[in-house]
Parts: C-alpha cells; structure tokens; sequence
C-alpha cells in the first residue's frame, strides 16, 4: 500500500527539537503540522535517559528524561501536532517530498516546509579505528540507556569508561543505578573534557581514572575481556573488564541529507545552514542536534520553538535561496554553525555557535573582507559552548572568517 | 526423510569445516546423494576464513596457469552465476580493472593481460586513461593504464554459504555446529571419529578445516601434508554514500606475496578497502590496528579523493589460511578414504563450488557411489543486497528495527526460524546486516539483544 499526503509543515524527528518546532507551528496557527518519527514513541534521546535532570526551564521543575519526553509529547499532542510514530524517512527530494517506510508499505508526505530534526549520536568504535579484537560488549551511552531502560537487559557488568564529555557522568550514573561497576574511565586529555561539578566524582566512587591515556586495544574473544591502555610514554597497562563504554564524540546523524540533495557541512557534520537554519534547499531547515552535535535537551528544545516561529512565518513567502555570506572558520575551531548568513540579519537570529578542537586562550578575531567585526578574549576548551550574537556580524558584505590568535 | 541411519550417526561422508569450501562440499555431495554430516565447531558456520573476505567472484584471470586453483575458480565461477538465480543469490556486476599508478607497473599490464588470455580470460583488455576516467570519474588522475576483466564481480561473501548449507540441510544433511573434531580412527572402512559431543561414523573425511586443515589431518592421519601459515587481511568499510564515487573493482598490479589492496563496492551498498597481508602464527584472533587502517584510508583516499569526506562504518580483519606454498593443498588417502581440501588461500570464495566438484570427483573415484538426487529441494535465502527488494518495502513487517540498514523485525524473527539459524551475533549480523550501517548498534543494539535473547551464545545481554 503506498499512499500519498500533502501538509503544511512535516517534521523529521520527534525528539526535544522536533517536538518543539511543531508545537511553535501549531501555536503560530499553522494548520497541519507532522511530526514523522520512527521509533515506537516519540520523544527522542531523553526517552532512554533515566537519569536526572531534564526540564527544569520547561517545565519549572527537574524530571528523568523518561518523563520529560513523555511531558513534551503530551504538550504537542495538546498543541494540535499529529505524530506518526514507526515512520521512518528514508528518502529526502527536491520540494519538500519526503519517502517514508512503516509497517504497513510506504507513504509519500510532501510538505511546504520540511524540518529535519534527526539528532546526533555518539561515534562508534568503526569511525574510531580502535585497534584490537572485535569482541561484544562495546557499545556507546546511548544503546546502554537503551538495554537498561527501554529492553531491561544489561550489557556488561564491569566495564572501561572511555571520555570525559558530559554523557560520560551520565553514563557512570547510569551503570552506577544498575549495580554495573565501572572498572577504570580513560581520559584523553590531563583533564575531563567536561566541567566536572564533581571533577572528583569518579575517584569518590572509587573509580579510578587515568588521564592523558588511550585505549590501545580491546581484547577478548566472544566477549570483551580486557582493554590495554597507553599512557603517554610510560608503559601501558592492562585493565580486565567484560565491556567498553565508548561515550561522546557526537556526530549529527545527517546521513539522510548525505544521500540527499541537501549540502552537509565537514566541520560540523551536519546540513550547512544560514542564520535562520535554512539549508541548502530553501523548503528546508534543520534544528536541534543535528546542526553540530551535542547540546543539552533544553536547548535543542528553544531552538526547535524558535525555528518552529520562524518556519510559521515563512510559509508565507516562496521558499528561495539569497545570495549568502560563507563563513570559515581556523583550523583549531571545529565548526561553526550557521556556516553562512543571508541578509538581513534580524534580532531574531540565533546566535552564531562555535566549538573549538583544542584547548585555546587567546583572541577570538572576526573579519569580513579587510573588515574587523569582532575582536574579543576567548579562553575555551573543546566541547564549551562559545556564542557570537549575530548583531557583531552585522553589516559583513564580505565572506567572513574567523580565527583565534 | 526419517533414516535411522542418521539417527545413530552413521554417515557416508563426513565434512569438517563449516567455512565456505564445506559448505559448498556438503551441498554438492549431498545432491549427488550422499548421506552428509557437516561438522563445525563453532557456533555458526563461517566461524574462520570465511567470515571475513573481500567479497569478489574472480574470474581467475591472475591465477597460476594450469592450476587446480584455476580450474576450482572457474568452475565455482560458472555454478554461482548458473544457481544464483534459484538460490536467490545476489550478484554486482562491476567489472574489474587493474590499474597502473607508476611506469613501473603500467610495464607490468602486457604481460598480466597475456595471462588472463591464456587463462581464457578472453575480454580482458588494456585501456588508456581517458578510459579510465570515463568510466570511473572520481578516481585520482594519476591513474596511466589498466587491465579491464569485465568478468570480475562482487557478490554477498555470507549468503553464498548459508546458500550451499541450507540446501544441503534441505535436502538431508546434518549440520552439527559447536562440535569439534578431535580425532578418530579408520577401521573396517569407516572412520570413527572423536568430537566434543560424542562419536561421529563415517565412510569418508572431507577435511575443509580451513585455518586448522593442518592440524585436522595430523589428528585423522597422524601426519600432516603442509603447515598453515595465517595471513591476516585487515579492511575498512566506508559509508554507503561512497557507492557512487565508484563502480567498477579497483585492483592494484600484484607483487609476488599478495594481490595487494582493492578498492570495492559492496553487494551492500558500501565501498570496502583492504586487505593488507600479514603474517602471524595466532590463528583465532584476527585483530584490526589503528595506524593499519587509517593507512589503509588513505591508501582509498588516494585512489578516490572525495573518500576523505566519507564516513568509516566498519573495520574487520580476517586470516587467510594460507600454507608453505601457494598452491591448493590437496591430499587424498585411499587407503583410509580421506581427503584433504586445504591451503585454500585467497580465492576459495569464488572456488568452493568448483572445489566441491573436485571433491566429488575424488570420492568417485576412491569408491563413493551414490545416485544423484532426481528433484533435489531448492531453498532460496533472503538476497539482503542493494540491488533487491528489500522486505521494509514490502506490507506488515512489524517495525523497523536497524535503520541505518533497514532491517526489520520480520526479517531478524525470520532468521531464527531458518534450518541453518545463526548461533552468535556475528551470524546474525551476516544474515540480516543488522547493527552493521554506520551507527553500529547506538539505536538498534538493544532491540535486537530482546529479540536474540535465548538465540544467541554468548548472548547480547549478559543479564535481564
Ligand atoms: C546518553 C545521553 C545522555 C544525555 N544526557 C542528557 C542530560 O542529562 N541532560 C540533557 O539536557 N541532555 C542530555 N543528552 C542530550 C539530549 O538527549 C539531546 O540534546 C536531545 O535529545 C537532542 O534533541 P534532538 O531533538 O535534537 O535529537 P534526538 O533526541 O536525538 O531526537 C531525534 C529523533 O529523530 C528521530 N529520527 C532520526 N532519524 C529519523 C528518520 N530518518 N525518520 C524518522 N525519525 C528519525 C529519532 O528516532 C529521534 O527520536 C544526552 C544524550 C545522550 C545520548
Ligand atoms: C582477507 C581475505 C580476503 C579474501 N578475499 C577473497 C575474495 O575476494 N574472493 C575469494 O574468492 N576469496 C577470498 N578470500 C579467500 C576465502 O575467504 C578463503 O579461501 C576461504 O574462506 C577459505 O575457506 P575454508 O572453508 O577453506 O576455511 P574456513 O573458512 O577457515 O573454514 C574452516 C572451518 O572449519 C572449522 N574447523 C576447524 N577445525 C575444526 C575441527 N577440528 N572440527 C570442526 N570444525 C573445525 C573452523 O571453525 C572453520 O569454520 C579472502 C580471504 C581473506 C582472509
């Protein structure tokens, strides 16, 4: 059976971002607004996050992802958004027609608008070319949260944390509420990459962590019986353990746009974007982690409500491409998202999103041609959020660059 | 068929070695009549060599001139392409060209194109870079020359096997996994043999124990014919997006030790570059190093630059049982009706059928008779390739469970009700691709550890 629809504004992705920009349509007074999901709920990560704490800005108060999940579908159900859940978008076209599996054959929904909000995820052990054997038990945060709180299974009963990001405290928490032992966090750099409330936390637990060190191989046949551990010159080291978890290294899950028409950026992973999160074809828009990688819910959230806003007024308009300014960006930032501003930079913009590769302390110098727009002290790290409002890049006429010295 | 014979483990032949050689020998002495036991000790066939290769059907074209490796290819060759269709078996026609990067190697082409004509190879042709680039626009400029072997494909290294065993199970094998052979006796024409789960009798040994042919044949016959040298092939897999930078087999000029790094597509969908060549005495753990693979990358990057954008989904690594020499490694004992199929290197993908033939026509001779079955049951398995239909396509598939590789949960249920079902993960990924696409299990691992549970060993979950 194939059957074919016509709406206003579909949705690719039903998790905070996705849900958010529906809700906003709705509440703009667009007509019919779809959200297409393809798990059997709605609601996105935080849906396999058990632990603590979603929604405080939401919904006044904190929640498990569980329930925030849960909550934000509720207020889109009552919002007036209809959602297709086990629908599964695998083919992206030219005007908003999107090709669409379910269980019950396919459907086609061609949209005038079409929001893609499919998230990010942790890479894999593949995209990291760890060496070793090929046992199980490697996994990422994300199908961890899933074996514990969508399927009840555990994967592992003492495994090597490798990260420090923020999803690495959310993972330990997670083994932790499941009697699982972490046996040791292997840390790349000589400090967590996160900000650590509890830089100590681990070692309070009685987790050692070893920092400035790699995962040399994994070994084990049928399941993981070890790891070994370089560590910077000085002779590595074997830590027994039945799992590895590989946490962070976010990559947006934009392999629909790769195969699609719609231009991905290499820096971020994710669709290139202007500043209203317009992608390269005009009915398009991308929002939520899909753009760079990781933010927190909450934030994907706003910026799925504030592009469902900007969505809701360009239903009006015929969709069209202007003439943009590209953005580049020094080798020691990672990305920066939008990568290209149309004119008419308006209040209502947001910000333009950095992320730097390695640590930094300098200058953070924005030019437009011969044009100095911005130049500002910056002291990061890799995986901070580093803001630039869009009211300093005003008036670029020429392609911008932006670099640290 | 109810044969009480079967039921006391008294066979005509017994095969040992689940890899693809014994399962292409259990198909074809099974259809020629033969009561067939296949015995594999580990949890699902292609458990060695087998489960890790390039995934080309050669036409031999580069193989020794004369040689039994030759005919085996040639003959495995023409029975893929004469089954595939009743098996379901997919096939990529892509053609293969063997290119020249340097003056030296372009002086090669003559006489690896002479080669290939003696091999009956007859379209194999030379052409120029303009050529080249025609047909394959986003590989490197530097390419000077090449050899084209129109003939050379890519096919599914995974459902070929499970192919030949589900047929023979059809058609009345047994298949006895997690079952090692560890010695036995040959007395009053028949051999008993020792394994992990008790006797097995048997008129005649087919030895297609692969990695451990050697030591199988000095634990049935006391002594060993060729000593197994492991060759590891290390490969990465890029992302389905690079299938459109590439169409055609890249093959590089050979050197005297490897037919060296390739450049493929999948049946998949991916592109693939490996393998490299290296040896080791370890013949279970086949492990990937990192500075081998990201040269590997590159190695991919120079043939085709824009791989540099491409996401890598999978690396794997597998050992080449590869002998002392170069040649297959046959033995045939008549005195204790036993034969060997060994040292089956680097082509036994494309070869096994043709080896299975030869086999056959080795057991005639040392006294198997059998009458060849009159409407043998023809068992096709699900063709999981790019180019099929796939079953997310299809109505009341339950739900999508991999979505990188859109597999369903009809189609994972499916897998475990199948005469030959798959015993650890690694089966179950290779009948279904499963967890296999570019997230490796961060959206689906778990909903497929509820539906393997009780299925698999060791199991996905380690408690529920
Ligand atoms: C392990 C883990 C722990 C985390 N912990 C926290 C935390 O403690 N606090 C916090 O604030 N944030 C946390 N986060 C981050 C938070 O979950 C994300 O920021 C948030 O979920 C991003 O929302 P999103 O809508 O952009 O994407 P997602 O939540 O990833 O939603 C994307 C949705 O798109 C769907 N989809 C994808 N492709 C398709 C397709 N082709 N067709 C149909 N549907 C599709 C997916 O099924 C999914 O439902 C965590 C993330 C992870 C992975
Ligand atoms: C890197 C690489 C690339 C390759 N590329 C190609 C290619 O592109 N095209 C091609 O045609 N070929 C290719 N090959 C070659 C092909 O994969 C091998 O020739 C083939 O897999 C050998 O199969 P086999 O059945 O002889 O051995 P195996 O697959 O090793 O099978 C032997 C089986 O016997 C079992 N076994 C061992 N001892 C016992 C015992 N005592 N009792 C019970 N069971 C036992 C093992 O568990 C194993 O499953 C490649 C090989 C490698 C490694």
């Amino acid at each position: 059976m194939s059957t074919a629809r016509h709406v206003d504004v579909a949705i690719v992705g039903g998790g905070p971002a996705g849900l958010g920009a529906a809700m906003a349509l709705r509440r703009a007074g667009i007509e019919s607004v779809v959200v297409i999901e393809r798990e059997a709920e709605a609601g996105g990560v935080p849906r396999h996050c058990g632990h603590p704490a979603f929604g405080v800005r939401e919904f006044g108060r904190p929640m498990s992802g569980p329930r925030y999940a849960r909550a934000l579908v509720g207020k889109a159900r009552a919002a007036g958004v209809e959602i297709l859940t086990r629908h599964s978008v695998v083919a992206l076209e030219p005007e908003g027609r999107l090709l669409i599996a379910n269980p019950d054959g396919a459907l086609t929904v061609t949209a005038r608008r079409v929001i893609l909000a499919t998230g990010a995820r942790e890479s894999t052990r593949a995209a990291r070319l760890v060496s070793g054997d090929r046992p199980l038990g490697v996994v990422n945060t994300g199908a961890l949260q899933a074996y514990l709180y969508l399927q009840g299974l555990t994967p592992f009963r003492r495994p090597v944390i490798v990260g420090t990001e923020l999803v690495s405290l959310s993972a330990i928490w997670t083994c932790l509420a499941h009697g699982i032992r972490p046996q040791a966090v292997i840390a790349e750099g000589d400090r967590a990459v996160a900000r650590w409330p509890m830089g100590l936390f681990p070692h309070l637990l009685g987790i050692p962590v070893h920092y400035n060190t790699q995962v040399e191989a994994i070994t084990g046949t049928g399941r993981v019986d070890g790891v070994r551990v370089s560590r910077n010159g000085r002779p590595s080291i074997e830590i027994a353990c039945d799992g590895v978890l590989l946490t962070g290294h976010f990559v947006p899950e934009a392999s629909l746009m790769r195969s699609a028409h719609i231009a991905v950026d290499r820096n971020s992973g994710g669709p290139a974007v202007d500043q209203f999160h317009r992608c390269s074809d005009p009915s398009y828009f991308a929002t939520g982690n899909l753009l760079r990688g990781i933010e927190t819910a909450g934030w994907c959230h706003r910026e799925g409500l504030a592009l469902g806003r900007r969505v809701a007024a360009d239903l009006s308009a015929t969709p069209a491409l202007a003439a943009t300014i590209p953005i580049t960006v020094a080798p020691q930032l990672k990305y920066a998202v939008p990568q290209r501003l149309a004119p008419g930079i308006s209040g209502n913009a947001p910000a333009l999103q950095l992320r730097l590769s390695e640590p930094f302390s300098g200058e953070l110098v924005v030019t437009s041609g011969s044009r100095e727009l911005l130049r500002r002290p910056l002291r990061s790290r890799p995986e901070r959020r580093i803001l630039v409002p869009l009211s300093n890049l005003s008036g670029a006429d020429d392609p911008i660059t932006i670099r640290l010295q | 068929m109810a044969d009480p014979a079967a039921k006391c483990n008294s066979y005509d032949v017994a095969v040992i070695g689940g890899g693809v050689v014994g399962c292409a020998v259990a198909r074809r002495l099974t259809l020629d009549g033969a009561r067939v036991v296949l015995v594999e000790k580990g949890g699902d066939i292609l458990s060695g060599a087998s489960k890790a290769n390039s995934a080309l059907l050669h036409t031999g074209f580069d193989a020794p001139r004369g040689s039994l490796e030759l005919a085996c290819m040639q003959q495995g060759y023409a029975e893929y392409l004469a089954i595939r269709a009743e098996l379901n078996l997919p096939l990529l026609e892509t053609g293969g060209m063997v290119i020249a990067w340097t003056q030296e190697q372009q002086a090669k082409l003559p006489s690896i194109l002479a080669q290939a004509h003696v091999n009956g190879v007859a379209d194999a042709r030379l052409i120029d870079a303009d050529a080249i680039h025609a047909r394959e626009p986003a590989l490197d400029r530097r390419a000077l020359s090449a050899v084209l072997v129109p003939g050379e494909h890519v096919i599914d290294p995974w459902s070929a096997p499970l192919a030949y065993l589900t047929q023979a199970v059809a058609n009345g094998a047994d298949f006895r996994r997690r079952t090692e052979v560890i010695g036995g006796r040959f007395a009053n024409g028949a051999w008993s043999l020792d394994t992990t789960t008790g006797p097995i009798a048997a008129r005649y040994v087919v030895n297609c124990a692969g990695l451990f042919g050697d030591r199988l044949e000095a634990a049935l016959l006391g002594d060993a014919s060729f000593t197994i040298k492991p060759r590891k092939g290390q490969f990465l897999v890029f992302d389905k997006m690079a299938a459109r930078m590439l169409r055609t087999i890249i093959l590089p000029v050979p050197t005297e030790r490897t037919k060296g790094v390739v450049l493929a597509r999948t049946a998949f969908g991916n592109v693939l570059v490996g393998p490299t060549a290296e040896e080791q005495d370890d013949r279970e753990h086949a492990t990937v190093e990192q500075d081998t693979l990201e040269g590997l990358r590159q190695a991919a990057i120079a043939m085709v630059p824009a791989l540099a954008d491409v996401q890598v989904n999978a690396v794997y690594a597998g050992l080449r049982p590869a002998s002392e020499q170069k040649h297959y490694r046959t033995r045939r004992d008549d005195e204790r009706n036993f034969l060997s199929l060994g040292g089956i290197r680097s082509t036994g993908l494309t070869a096994a059928l043709g080896l299975a033939q030869y086999a056959r026509g080795q057991l005639a001779q040392m006294g198997l008779d059998a009458v060849p079955l009159a409407a043998p049951a023809i068992t096709p398995v699900p063709n999981i390739s790019e180019m099929a239909p796939r079953d997310w396509q299809a109505d009341g598939h339950g739900a999508m469970v991999c979505h990188c590789e859109l597999v369903t949960e009809r189609e994972i249920v499916a897998a475990f009700a199948t005469p030959v079902p798959p015993g650890e993960l690694g089966g179950l990924k290779r009948r279904t691709r499963a967890c296999m696409g570019r997230c490796q299990g961060f959206y689906c691992s778990a909903q497929v550890a509820r539906l393997s549970e009780g299925h698999l060993t060791p199991a996905m979950a380690v408690a529920s």
